[in-house]
């Protein structure tokens, strides 16, 4: 983890000086290629690394490899990357983000009810869109800083899910949200036998799924994962490449001292706006991704814990880092969809080869920090994260990678 | 006519005149200091030329533009930097970055969206923020963070800051105010080698006579708002005006 850009625990600074341009590809330099390619080949081989545990064992219930929860991984990735470009960068803490994932949701799924079960202009739609609402959201609520931006954006995603919720019902579906139906009739290569139509890629369809056997473990390729991972990795890739452009350099400059700025013949408010943009149309890509790979949407999806859960990834992971929103985007979708499901059950099989009495006691004490408990496990992780480590999961690896560092060091003397 | 041209400018806030009928004229490549006692309106006349306060009437004209209505990143834009009585700076980044950012805002313009560019690509930016950090002294402290130097360092990087821009006119706003010494000598030493080797217009607020006489080759006196006279250094030591407007409070 080098990607730290938090001046206090920075051990190596990003440098602006001329390095050598070896090592590195795609105009990345060489700790950033390191840092892609390890992205890469986590997203590329997630099937298998998170199914460590074999079919029908103790432990596979641990396993997170199934295409559903992988997919959920990446799009909300995607989220926490864009969140992190006006949070981590700019210090503006949008408390309305959910709004622009359901507003590209919204746009992805009418896309495809009208226009195409095509994947791809759905999602290119849920970009534009989530980009246009964006910039009317951050236009009004960057007129305030601190504490009133984040009431501001709070009050606007709010209002959206109200009105998805109630008056806008033509559009929106309302409460019932929006699905597609076999009456739906696209322009382009809708089905013809009156059945539902799928969400697809030029034909091959989301759901599409290979899976490898490998003695007790099953391993599953989705396809909708795979095409959701790309998305991810480009997303990823353009995030490397702002924080470590001119426009990077500037927003970190609005977080230290917007006076300097405007002295320095700068407009603090433009540079804000356009990462609140930017991180709104990676919103509008999260929300897009997850109609194509789960064809309906319900207004709950903007509402204002949606908003707060990006926020916690991205402080969790490590605001300001370029791995941390991913991290954290992964901590809780496994906490939330895994250590949820542990039931009392499982617990006392855990404790099983304790005697009958201790068995109770130990399955009492555990029992409040896992399966409906997990919230508060996470609140407990959050809080000491915040406390003892600012810089999120991230200044913590770094932290361990140092003590490695020293250790070796002494060692070799 | 100088550069910068103030005709009549009168700023009231509520009961209190803060400025009466300032007039000010600061001639190119010189060292023009306004000096006077607390509340005589200096800062306020500072924030009427960098655009953070609007005057009720009169004009301001720097190289035959009003700067009045301007909003202050566009009076930059026109060749007006600002040095701050306590150091502002970008403290969260390193010293290189402080340095760069002015160099971008010189090149790009209030705003541009160089999103996809890496910074490491800049040659042209990262050679002339070297050049100027080479000038300070401080190029071996270039991957620093700012927030962690001394406050000398921070004024001379802050310094650095403006002049890397090249500006028409520098405004210094008690440059040396709560210094040390030493901090204080040297960062005369480092305002008389710019002036002598830049030739860069100055305009500095001070209310320690140490540092104006040393600098300044044209000083204004304000006094309650109104400038009550304006000479060279020389004729200023010891005029009986100046003495009667610092009554007990420096020795002139």
């Amino acid at each position: 983890m080098t990607d730290q850009t938090n001046p206090s625990v920075t051990t190596a600074a990003p440098s602006p000086r001329p390095r050598a341009a070896s090592g590195g590809f795609l105009g990345l330099t060489k700790r950033d290629s390191t840092l892609m390619l390890i992205v890469f080949a986590l997203v590329v081989l997630a099937p298998f690394i998170l199914n460590p545990f074999p079919e029908g064992s103790a432990m596979a219930q641990f396993n997170a490899g199934y295409p559903d929860l992988m997919q959920r991984f990446v799009i909300f990735g995607i989220f926490a990357i864009g969140f992190n470009i006006l949070f981590g960068l700019t210090g503006y803490l949008s408390f309305g983000h959910a709004a622009f994932l359901g507003v590209g949701s919204y746009a992805a799924i009418w896309s495809m009810k009208l226009v195409t079960l095509n994947v791809i202009p759905g999602i290119l739609f849920a970009i534009v869109v989530a980009g246009l609402f964006s910039l009317v959201v951050g236009f009004v609520s960057l007129r305030r800083s601190g504490i009133y931006f984040s009431i501001l954006t709070l009050a606007f995603a709010q209002m959206m899910f109200a009105m998805a919720y109630s008056v806008l019902t033509p559009i929106t579906g309302g409460e019932t949200g929006l699905q597609i139906k076999n009456t739906d009739t696209p322009l382009f290569g809708g089905p013809t036998d009156g059945s539902i139509g799928r969400a697809n890629l030029f034909g091959a369809e989301m759901g599409n799924s290979y899976e490898l056997a490998l003695g007790n473990w099953l391993f599953t390729f989705n396809l909708g994962y795979y095409i959701a991972a790309v998305f991810m990795l480009i997303a990823f890739y353009l995030s490397i490449r702002v924080f470590r452009s001119p426009f990077g350099m500037m927003l970190r400059a609005v977080k230290s001292n917007q006076q300097r700025m405007n002295y320095t013949g700068l407009t603090p408010k433009r540079y804000t706006l356009w990462a609140f943009i930017i991180s709104g149309m990676y919103a509008g890509l999260a929300g897009g991704l997850m109609v194509a790979m789960d064809t309906q949407v319900g207004p709950e999806r903007m509402f204002w814990t949606a908003s707060g859960e990006v926020v916690i990834m991205t402080i969790l992971g490590g605001a300001g880092t370029l791995m941390g929103p991913i991290l954290g985007a992964g901590f809780i979708k496994y906490m939330e969809n895994i250590i949820s499901k542990i039931n009392k059950d499982i617990l006392h099989e855990w404790f099983a080869f304790m005697p009958d009495g201790l068995e109770d006691v130990m399955v009492s004490l555990v029992y409040p920090f896992i399966g409906k408990g997990w919230h508060l496990t996470l609140g407990i992780m959050f809080m000491l994260v915040v406390i003892f480590l600012p810089g999120g999961l991230v200044e913590g690896g770094q932290r361990i990678a140092a003590k490695f560092r020293r250790n070796k060091t002494a060692g070799d003397n | 006519m100088g550069i910068l041209t103030v005709k009549g400018v009168n700023k009231r806030f509520g009961g209190l005149q803060a400025l009466g009928d300032v007039n000010l004229d600061v001639a190119e490549n010189t060292c023009h200091a306004i000096i006077g006692p607390n509340g005589a309106g200096k800062s306020t006349l500072l924030n009427v030329l960098v655009g953070k306060l609007i005057p009720d009437s009169g004009s301001v004209v720097f190289d035959g533009q009003s700067v009045l209505g301007r909003q202050p990143h566009e009076i930059n834009q026109m060749g007006i930097s600002r040095v701050f009585q306590t150091p502002e700076i970008f403290a969260d980044l390193t010293v290189m970055e402080n340095m760069l950012i002015p160099c971008f805002a010189k090149r790009d313009g209030a705003f541009r969206m160089h999103a996809i560019q890496s910074v490491r690509h800049e040659g042209d930016m990262i050679a002339k923020a070297e050049e100027m950090l080479d000038e300070v002294g401080m190029l071996d402290k270039r991957e620093m963070t700012a927030s962690s130097m001394s406050r000398g360092d921070k004024r001379r990087l802050e310094m650095a800051m403006c002049l890397v821009q090249e500006p028409r006119l520098l405004l210094l706003d008690e440059p040396t105010a709560g210094m040390a010494r030493a901090d204080t000598e040297n960062t005369i030493e480092l305002l008389k080698t710019i002036r002598r080797e830049k030739g860069i217009t100055m305009a500095i607020i001070e209310h320690d006579m140490n540092v104006v006489f040393s600098l300044a080759e044209r000083i204004t006196v304000l006094a309650q708002g109104t400038p009550l006279v304006e000479d060279i250094p020389d004729n200023i030591k010891g005029h009986p005006k100046v003495r009667e407007a610092y009554l007990g409070e420096a020795q002139v």
